[in-house]
């Protein structure tokens, strides 16, 4: 085994390790009871997949053409980037039209912080009505 | 239910950021249409999808404001260019649309293979940022 083989494994090992982690992600967006645990699982698990599998790309073809392709090193950093704020927006998207938690919530902190603006925040409103 | 000041920090943190990925690689795309997978039809999908992330994350007359470009204009000079690179053949003598290269030697960048299917190629692209910004902008501006 020389040292491109090596390499070429831990390029393969790592695709393996992805597509592994996709398919948790894949479980928990069946399995999860609401829309935000399944952004829970669907956001952090799969991103890592992704990253995990371009990860695993990079350095098989830098193993075994040594080709060190910028577009992966680029495309990891723009999912690493992006997928995070997507589930983000949309959990956001989805709390403000009202999509209940599941029966197992407990705290609803962000429900707290609106219901108290919405009584002593007025002033605020006020002052955008003047401008 | 009072409405609450919408807040959209991280979208346009981010948008600033990936604004800026998306256009250099859209320009990437462009260039290496040559020898590789690219060109001006895609990479001019890509610049137009940055400037509606723009619109999409800021609204509408602050990007008016910033990138006062009228689409249109775009369109035509894009046309423009893609047919004044025919005509340009024409007037050494050969058919339509005849493509030359030469290698330059560009400082930096070393031995370069230059081609008159580069302005073509920017033609392309400016006809395809035009036109899909338009049919955006004037959907999204409908608002009578």
């Amino acid at each position: 085994m020389n040292v491109s083989e090596i390499v070429e494994f831990i390029g393969v090992f790592l695709i393996l390790i992805g597509s592994i982690m996709a398919v948790i992600s894949a479980i928990g967006i069946v399995r999860l009871p609401d829309v935000y645990t399944r952004s829970h699982s669907g956001t952090k698990s799969s991103t890592l997949a992704v990253l995990l599998t371009l990860t695993g790309a990079f350095i098989f073809f830098w193993g075994s053409q040594s080709f060190a392709s910028v577009r992966l090193l680029l495309g990891i950093v723009f999912v690493f980037l992006t997928a995070p704020v997507a589930g983000h927006l949309i959990s956001r998207a989805a709390y403000r039209a009202n999509v209940k938690t599941s029966d197992l919530t407990v705290e609803d902190e962000l429900g707290d912080a609106i219901r108290a603006y919405e009584e002593e925040g007025t002033g605020e409103h006020e002052e955008d009505k003047k401008e | 239910m009072k409405p609450i000041k919408s807040n959209d920090v991280m979208l346009q943190t981010l948008t600033r950021i990936l604004v800026f990925i998306i256009l250099s690689f859209s320009i990437y795309l462009l260039f290496a249409g040559h020898n590789h997978p690219g060109g001006g039809f895609i990479g001019g999908l890509m610049t137009a999808s940055a400037i509606v992330l723009l619109y999409l994350s800021f609204d509408i007359k602050s990007i008016k404001k910033s990138l006062p470009i009228n689409f249109i204009t775009v369109i035509g000079i894009g046309l423009l260019l893609a047919v004044a690179t025919g005509i340009a053949s024409m007037l050494f003598g050969y058919p339509f649309l005849t493509q030359f290269f030469d290698y330059f030697h560009i400082p930096l960048l070393g031995e370069a293979e230059l081609t008159t299917a580069i302005p073509f190629d920017v033609g392309v692209y400016l006809v395809v940022v035009g036109a899909a910004l338009t049919i955006i902008l004037t959907i999204a501006e409908d608002d009578i």
